[in-house]
C-alpha cells in the first residue's frame, strides 16, 4: 500500500513567508527513516534494535579488509609503519521482536555457512591495540542491501520491521582514535552519505517519522523588485536568472494571484539548463577577428543543421526522443544516448556514476516505446591521479579516489543491470581537479513499429519502478551551477544512490509490456523527476496528478519534494484505461511496484494536487514556451602561441616508455576488467585484443542472438587540442572516433555520431566563444565526413571555486561517439600483430602537427601547430574500411595519442611479436625529423598488417582511392620494436616489446596484478 | 518407445538474472526446448518441474547480490522448491547453474551435496583480488559426468566478483576430489595444472572452477560457457585459430545427449 498522508486540512495555512518554508525544508532532511510500510501513528514505543555482526572466519582471508588496510595505508595514517590487520565485519541492526529461534534463522538467512562467523549481541570490545571503525550511510540515503535483508526475513516469517546495514573495520593501530577516524573519513567512506565513527562501537536508533501533511504554500511574487526576485531565486535554489524570473513575475501579475511553491519549483526545473539547454539552444552573437555572426538557435544552425542537411534515410528519429534511431537491420533500429553525471560524481563519486549509467539507461528504456540496452559506454576526465595531496582544494576529492569511486559506481550498475560496458576512454587534467567529468552511454535496440510514441488524452499516468524519497532533490538545478569548496555539504540532498536490481526489473516488466501494446507513451524520470517527465510526456495534451498516490520510500516527504524529487529508478508510462489492469497485474508478477498517479487531459494545462489541495496549475504553453529568450554574447580570438625548438637525438626509447606511462595513453585494465564486457553473448572485438591483451581501437558486437549483423562503437575525444583551436579540436574528436570504428571495420557511410559539450560558465563570452567554434567544427566535421549527428548533450558551468576564491574551469571537453552498423562481425580485425613476415603499411600523410600532442606534453610545452584534418580524410576512411572488409588486413590500428611510435607499440606488444619499421618510408608533408616522424599526432592515419598474398591487392585498393600510403616495414618474430630513423643510419628505437608492455601497464598506480 | 520431442529445459530467471536469453537461445541450438520463466511463477505454480528434464539458473546478479551472491534466491529454492529440484534429479534429469546460478546451488546445498545432504559445505568467496573481473579462461575437465567427458578443454570467460572455490575443511576438499566431483579445473593457455593468476581468476582452491554432485547430473561453474557459442567470439578467432565447433556449446551438447537418452527422447529434426 502506498503511504498516504491525510488530506490537507481546509484551515492550512495559505501563506507563509518562504524563509520559514526554507528553514523547515532544511530541518526535515535531517531526520529520515528508511521504511517502507505505514507508520505507526501514533508512534508505538521503540521496538527492540538487535545488532548482528558477521566476519569472515578468522582463518580465512579477508580480501575487503586487506583492501581497507592499504586504502589507509594510502591516505597515510599515522603510524603507519605498525599498522596491523585489518578486518571487516558487515553489521545489521534489526528492528523488532527476534526470539532466541528466530535469531538463529536470521543468522542462517544472513549469513554464509563456510565463510562466515556470526553473532547476536553488543560485539566483545575490541582487543587493546585495535579500534573499530564504523560506516553507516546516512539516514535517508538509500540503503537497498538493508531492504534485501528485510524482505528476505520478513519472507521467512520474522518479525523485524526495519534494518540498517554498517561496515565496521577492527584496526590494528596504534594511531589515536582522531586520525584513525580522520584517516578513514577519508579512505572508508564518503561524509556526504556516510557517517564514520571512530573508537565507539555503533549503535543505531531508527527513526519513526510522521508523514507530513500537503498545503498549498504560496510565494508572494509580485510585488518584488528585481533584488528580491534575484534572492528568492537563490533562496529557494531555483537557480532561475533575472529576465527568467522577471518572466515568471509577469506571468502571474497576468494571472492576477502570486505562484504556489510546487508552480515555482516546476517552472524552474522546466526552465533549467539542465533541461532546456538554453545556451546551446539559444541565440548567440559571435564576434570574432572583428567581424559578428548571429545565430537564433545555436545548436539547430551548427549540429543539427548539418544532420538535416545529409538526410540520410537510415536516421529514423533524430534531435527529438530521448535517443537518435537508426536502421539496424530493416526491422530493428538502433538507439544511443550518452550524458554527464558530473556534479553528482564530484561529491559522491559511487552513486554519482551510477545514477549516471542509470539515467542513461532509462534514456534508452524510454526512447520511443522502449529500446533493449545492448551495450553502454563510458568516458571520464580526472585530475592528474599522481597529484600530492596537498594539492587537493578543499571539498574536492582526490583524482584517484573519484576515479575508483566512479569506476566502482559504473561496475556496479551496469554489471547489474547485464548489459556489457564495451567502450570508453580517460582523460587526465589538472583542470578536472574539483570538477570531474563523468559520460555514460547506453546503445539500445528497438523495433521499427515501436519508435513513434504519444501520450493521448484519456490515458493513465502510470509511474513504476523505485520509490519516491529525498533524492536528488534540485538535481537538475543543481548540475547548472559551479562546484565550490562548500558543495558537498550544501548539495548532499541532490546526490542519489542507484539501486540497479530495481531498474532491472523495471527493464524487464517494460519490454514485456511493450510487446503487448499496454501503453502509448513512455519516458523516464530523470532530472525534475515526476515534474519533467509528467510535464514532457503531457506537453501536447495536458495533465493532472495526484501527488498523494506516490509510494514513498518513508513518510514525511512535502509535495513539492515528490513531485520534484530525483528518486532513481523509475518510470512514467502512458497506459490506456482498458489495459492498466493487465500491466499492473505484470508488474506485480515481478516484484515491480505500479500506481496511477493521474491522468493525460486535453485541456493543455499541468495541474497537481495532493489529494484534494490544488497545488500547481500552469498552461503547458506557459511551462515550455514562456522561457523568455535571451541573445549571449561570445567572442573568439586565436590564442598567441610558438612551436618549441626541438633537439634530435640519437634515441627515443626512453620517450616512448614515458608515452606509454602517461595516465592518458597507459593501460586502464584496472577500470575496465570490472565491468563485464561479454554479457548478452554479443562481443566480438573486445576492450583487450591478442595474447598479451592490446588496446582495441573500438567495440564490435552481435547483438542479435543468431545473426551476425553487428554494432561498432568508438569514440574521440582530446580537449589539449581545444587548448589551441576548438575548431580543429571538433574535426580531430570526430576523426578519431570515426578512424577508430574504421579500424576494426565499420563503414563509414553508416556511422552515426552524437555531440557531448562539457564547458566551463558560458557567461563570460570567450568561453561561449570556444563552444561556438567547437559546435562549427562539429557542423563541417559532419558534412565534410557525410556523417549525421543523431543525439547530443551539453553540460554546462563545470567549474571549481576553491576555498581561496580560485576559479578552476574545466577545458572544453567534446566527447564524440560513434555509432557504426556492419553487415556481417566476421568481416573486422583487431589491432594485435598477427604474423611473422607480414608487411606493416602506413597509410595517411605525416605531418608536423604536434601540437596539443602527448610528445609535446611530455616535454611540458602545448605549442602551436595543432593537427589539421584535410579534405582527404573520408577517402582515407573509406578506404581502410573496405580493405578491412575485404579481409586484405591481419590487423589494423589507428595512429593517436603518441603517434607512430605508441601505435606501433601497442601492435606488437598486443600480439606479442615484434614490429621493425623505417622512418624514412614514411610518406610525409615537407621534411620531418625523427622525433616529428615518430610522435606528430597528423589526423586520419592508420597502420595496416598485410599477408605478403595480399599486399598487392591492397596496394591497388589504396592506389584507386588515391591514399598516401607506404610499406614502412615487417612484423617479425622476435618481440622487439625497431624503428630506424630516417637518415636509415641507425635505429632511433629498439626496445623489448616486454619492456613497452611493462610501461604501458603501469601508467595508472592502481594494481593489474592480484595482491599477495 | 521413444517420444519424438525435444528434451524440455526450464532456465529459471529471478530478479537480477541477466544471461537468460543467450544460455536458452544456447540449449534451443544443440536440440533442446528452453522455457524461460520468472521464479515467481514457478512458485505459483510448482509442478511445471515435473514436466520438464532440465532446469538451468543462468548468470546475473539475482536480488543484487545483496547479503552474498546467490543468498537471497538460494534462500528462495532452499525453502520453497528443494523436494522438487531434488526429485527431478532423481529421476534423470539435470541441473546446470552457470556463475550467480552456481552460486544459488551451493547456499542451497545442491551442490555438493555430500552424504546426500543439503547442507552448505562449499562456498564461493569474494575473489583474492576482491574485484569483479572479466577476462577468458581455459578450463579442462577432471572427472567424467553428464556434461563433460574427462580431458575436454574449452575456453570461455569468467566475469564475477566471488568466484574463489572453497571448502569447509580440508577433509570435505579430499573426498569430493576422490570422488570426483571437482568437475572443472582452470588451466594455464599450455593445459597445465596449477593455474596461476590471472589463469586462475579468482584464487579457487585446487584451481576448482566448477563441481558436481554425486551424480554427475548437478553441475554448477562460473566461466559461462554461453558466451562462446559462435565461432566469431573466440578471442582467437579474428588470428583464424578459432575451433569451428565452439566450445561453449560443448556442455550444452552432452546435456541435451544425456537427456536423450535418460528420457528416451528423439530430438526434432533441427
Amino acid at each position: 500500500m502506498p503511504t498516504r498522508p491525510p488530506a490537507a486540512m481546509k484551515s492550512a495555512p495559505k501563506r507563509r513567508s518562504v524563509s520559514a518554508a526554507k528553514s523547515a525544508r532544511v530541518r526535515a532532511l535531517r531526520p529520515r527513516a528508511g521504511r517502507r510500510e505505514t507508520p505507526p501513528r501514533p508512534p508505538a514505543p521503540p521496538p527492540q534494535v538487535l545488532r548482528l555482526d558477521v566476519s569472515v572466519r578468522a582463518d580465512l582471508l579477508d580480501p575487503a579488509g586487506r583492501d581497507a588496510r592499504a586504502a589507509l595505508a594510502q591516505v597515510g595514517l599515522p603510524h603507519l609503519e605498525s599498522l596491523g590487520a585489518v578486518r571487516l565485519r558487515r553489521v545489521y541492526f534489526l528492528e523488532g521482536l527476534l526470539d532466541l529461534d528466530a535469531q538463529a534463522r536470521a543468522i542462517q538467512a544472513l549469513t554464509d555457512r563456510v565463510l562466515d562467523v556470526a553473532a547476536f549481541g553488543p560485539p566483545a570490545p575490541p582487543p587493546s591495540g585495535t579500534v573499530e571503525v564504523s560506516v553507516m550511510r546516512r539516514s535517508g540515503v538509500s540503503d537497498p542491501e538493508a531492504e534485501t535483508a528485510r524482505g528476505l526475513l520478513r519472507s521467512l516469517g520474522l518479525a523485524v520491521t526495519q534494518v540498517k546495514t554498517a561496515r565496521v573495520y577492527r584496526v590494528e593501530t596504534p594511531a589515536s582514535i582522531e586520525a584513525l577516524g580522520g584517516a578513514a573519513r577519508r579512505a572508508l567512506g564518503n561524509d556526504v552519505i556516510e557517517e564514520v565513527l571512530a573508537g565507539a562501537p555503533a549503535t543505531y536508533h531508527f527513526p519513526h517519522p510522521l508523514p507530513v501533511q500537503a498545503a498549498r504554500l504560496e510565494v508572494p511574487l509580485r510585488a518584488l523588485g528585481d533584488e528580491a526576485l534575484v534572492a528568492l531565486s537563490r533562496q529557494m535554489g531555483l537557480s532561475l536568472s533575472l529576465v527568467e524570473m522577471r518572466a515568471v513575475e509577469a506571468h502571474f501579475q497576468r494571472l492576477k494571484r502570486e505562484p504556489t511553491e510546487i508552480e515555482l519549483e516546476t517552472v524552474a526545473q522546466t526552465w533549467s539548463e539542465h533541461c532546456k539547454h538554453k545556451t546551446l539552444a539559444g541565440a548567440v552573437t559571435m564576434t570574432e577577428g572583428g567581424v559578428t555572426r548571429a545565430f537564433k538557435n545555436l545548436l539547430k544552425e551548427t549540429v543539427f543543421a548539418a544532420t538535416q542537411r545529409l538526410a540520410k534515410p537510415w536516421c529514423w528519429s533524430v534531435f527529438q526522443d530521448n535517443a537518435g534511431v537508426i536502421d539496424f537491420d530493416g526491422r530493428d533500429g538502433v538507439c544511443m544516448k550518452v550524458e554527464t553525471h558530473n556534479h553528482p560524481s564530484a561529491i559522491e563519486p559511487y552513486g554519482g556514476a551510477g545514477t549516471g549509467i542509470g539515467g542513461v539507461i532509462r534514456d534508452i528504456l524510454g526512447t520511443g516505446l522502449g529500446a533493449r540496452p545492448v551495450a553502454n559506454t563510458d568516458v571520464f576526465c580526472f585530475g592528474p591521479p599522481d597529484l600530492p595531496d596537498s594539492e587537493v582544494p578543499k571539498g574536492a576529492m582526490h583524482p584517484l579516489r573519484l576515479l575508483k569511486g566512479v569506476v566502482a559506481g559504473v561496475r556496479d550498475y551496469g554489471n547489474r543491470m547485464g548489459i556489457p560496458t564495451v567502450n570508453g576512454a580517460i582523460v587526465f587534467d589538472a583542470r578536472y581537479v574539483g570538477n570531474p567529468v563523468v559520460y555514460a552511454g547506453c546503445v539500445g535496440l528497438i523495433p521499427k513499429r515501436y519508435v513513434k510514441k504519444a501520450a493521448r488524452p484519456g490515458d493513465l499516468i502510470v509511474a513504476f519502478g523505485g520509490r519516491t524519497g529525498r533524492d536528488g532533490i534540485h538535481g537538475a538545478t543543481f548540475s547548472s551551477v559551479e562546484l565550490s569548496a562548500q558543495s558537498e555539504t550544501v548539495s548532499s540532498g541532490a546526490v542519489q544512490i542507484g539501486d540497479a536490481i530495481t531498474e532491472k526489473k523495471v527493464l524487464d516488466v517494460l519490454l514485456q509490456a511493450r510487446d503487448q501494446g499496454w501503453f502509448h507513451a513512455v519516458t523516464d524520470c530523470g532530472a525534475g523527476g515526476f515534474s519533467s517527465a509528467v510535464g514532457e510526456m503531457g506537453a501536447e495534451v495536458g495533465a493532472e496528478v495526484d501527488l498523494a498516490a506516490a509510494p514513498l520510500k518513508y513518510p514525511g516527504l512535502k509535495a513539492f519534494e515528490i513531485w520534484i524529487s530525483e528518486a532513481q529508478e523509475r518510470m512514467v508510462a502512458a497506459v490506456p484505461r482498458a489495459k492498466w489492469k493487465r500491466f499492473a497485474a505484470l508488474c506485480a508478477s515481478e516484484g515491480v511496484e505500479a500506481f496511477v498517479l493521474g491522468r493525460f487531459t486535453r485541456n493543455h494545462r499541468l495541474v497537481v494536487r495532493h489529494g484534494k489541495t490544488l497545488l500547481a496549475d500552469l498552461t503547458m504553453e506557459f511551462l515550455h514556451e514562456g522561457l523568455p529568450k535571451v541573445s549571449r554574447e561570445a567572442c573568439y580570438a586565436a590564442p598567441a602561441l610558438e612551436e618549441p625548438t626541438v633537439l634530435v637525438k640519437p634515441s627515443y626509447d626512453g620517450d616512448l616508455a614515458a608515452l606509454l606511462r602517461m595516465p592518458q595513453i597507459g593501460s586502464k585494465e584496472w577500470v575496465v576488467r570490472q565491468y563485464d564486457h561479454e554479457v548478452q553473448s554479443g562481443a566480438v572485438v573486445r576492450p583487450f585484443m591478442g595474447a598479451q591483451q592490446g588496446p582495441s581501437d573500438a567495440a564490435v558486437l552481435a547483438p542479435t542472438l543468431g545473426s551476425r549483423r553487428g554494432l561498432v562503437l568508438a569514440n574521440g575525444i582530446n580537449p589539449a587540442y581545444g587548448d589551441i583551436d576548438p575548431y580543429a579540436m571538433a574535426f580531430l574528436a570526430v576523426d578519431e572516433a570515426l578512424r577508430n570504428a574504421v579500424a576494426v571495420g565499420a563503414d563509414p557511410a553508416r556511422i552515426a555520431i552524437l555531440d557531448n559539450f562539457t564547458w566551463g560558465s558560458c557567461s563570460r563570452p570567450e568561453t561561449l566563444g570556444t563552444l561556438v567554434k567547437a559546435a562549427e567544427g562539429c557542423r563541417d566535421a559532419a558534412l565534410l565526413y557525410g556523417t549525421p549527428f543523431i543525439s547530443g548533450k551539453d553540460s554546462l558551468n563545470n567549474e571549481f571555486r576553491t576555498e581561496d576564491g580560485r576559479l578552476i574551469v574545466v577545458p572544453a571537453t567534446l566527447l564524440i561517439s560513434a555509432l557504426g552498423v556492419i553487415a556481417d562481425v566476421r568481416k573486422t580485425t583487431t589491432l594485435e600483430a598477427k604474423r611473422a613476415g607480414d608487411a606493416i603499411v602506413l597509410v595517411g600523410l605525416t605531418k608536423d602537427e604536434l601540437g596539443g600532442g602527448h610528445w609535446y606534453r611530455l616535454k611540458g610545452v602545448l605549442g602551436a601547430n595543432v593537427p589539421q584534418v584535410t579534405k582527404d580524410a573520408p577517402r582515407t576512411l573509406k578506404a581502410v574500411s573496405l580493405a578491412v572488409r575485404k579481409g586484405l588486413v591481419n590487423a589494423a590500428h589507428d595512429l593517436s595519442e603518441g603517434g607512430l611510435a605508441v601505435a606501433a607499440a601497442e601492435m606488437a606488444f598486443a600480439g606479442d611479436l615484434g614490429l621493425t619499421l623505417e622512418l624514412g618510408a614514411l610518406p610525409v608533408e615537407g621534411t620531418l625529423d625523427d622525433p616529428r616522424l615518430l610522435f606528430s599526432e597528423s589526423p586520419t592515419r592508420f597502420l595496416l598488417e598485410v599477408p605478403p598474398e595480399k599486399a598487392a591487392a591492397l596496394g591497388v585498393l589504396l592506389l584507386k582511392a588515391r591514399v598516401p600510403h607506404a610499406v614502412i616495414g615487417t612484423v617479425t618474430a622476435e618481440p622487439r620494436l625497431r624503428i630506424r630513423g630516417r637518415l636509415g643510419e641507425h635505429d632511433v628505437l629498439s626496445s623489448s616489446t616486454a619492456d613497452l608492455r611493462q610501461a604501458w601497464r603501469s601508467a595508472l598506480p592502481l594494481p593489474t596484478e592480484v595482491p599477495s | 518407445m521413444s517420444r519424438s520431442r525435444k528434451p524440455r529445459v526450464l532456465v529459471l530467471r529471478a530478479p537480477g538474472t541477466n544471461c537468460e536469453r543467450e544460455t536458452a537461445f544456447a540449449f534451443a541450438s544443440v536440440g533442446a526446448e528452453p522455457v524461460t520463466q520468472h521464479v515467481n511463477a514457478l512458485l505459483a505454480k510448482p509442478k511445471t518441474l515435473d514436466t520438464v528434464e532440465g532446469l538451468v539458473l543462468p548468470g546475473g546478479f539475482s536480488f543484487g547480490d545483496d547479503l552474498g551472491a546467490g543468498t537471497v534466491f538460494g534462500a528462495l529454492l532452499r525453502t520453497r522448491l528443494l523436494p522438487r529440484i531434488r526429485r527431478l534429479v532423481d529421476r534423470g534429469g539435470i541441473v546446470l547453474g552457470i556463475c550467480n546460478g552456481f552460486q544459488v546451488l551451493v547456499k542451497t546445498g545442491l551442490l555438493p551435496a555430500l552424504d546426500g545432504t543439503e547442507e552448505q559445505s562449499v562456498a564461493l568467496a569474494a575473489n583474492v583480488s576482491n574485484r569483479y573481473e572479466d577476462r577468458w579462461v581455459t578450463l579442462e575437465a577432471t572427472s567424467d559426468n553428464a556434461f563433460f567427458t574427462r580431458g575436454d578443454r574449452l575456453d570461455c570467460p569468467v566475469a564475477h566478483g566471488e568466484g574463489r572455490f572453497l571448502a569447509q575443511d580440508a577433509a570435505t576438499l579430499d573426498l569430493l576430489d576422490a570422488s570426483g566431483q571437482l568437475a572443472l579445473r582452470y588451466v594455464d593457455p599450455a593445459g597445465h595444472l596449477p593455474a596461476r593468476y590471472p589463469f586462475n581468476p579468482n584464487g579457487s582452491t585446487r584451481d576448482v572452477a566448477g563441481i558436481t554432485d554425486a551424480t554427475g547430473r548437478v553441475l554448477g561453474l562460473m566461466p559461462h560457457p554461453e558466451r562462446h557459442q559462435f565461432p566469431w567470439q573466440s578471442p582467437l578467432f579474428h588470428a583464424g585459430l578459432a575451433p569451428k565447433a565452439p566450445d561453449g556449446l560443448l556442455p550444452f551438447k552432452n546435456a541435451v545427449r544425456h537427456l536423450r537418452r535418460a528420457f528416451d527422447l528423439v530430438g526434432a529434426k533441427r
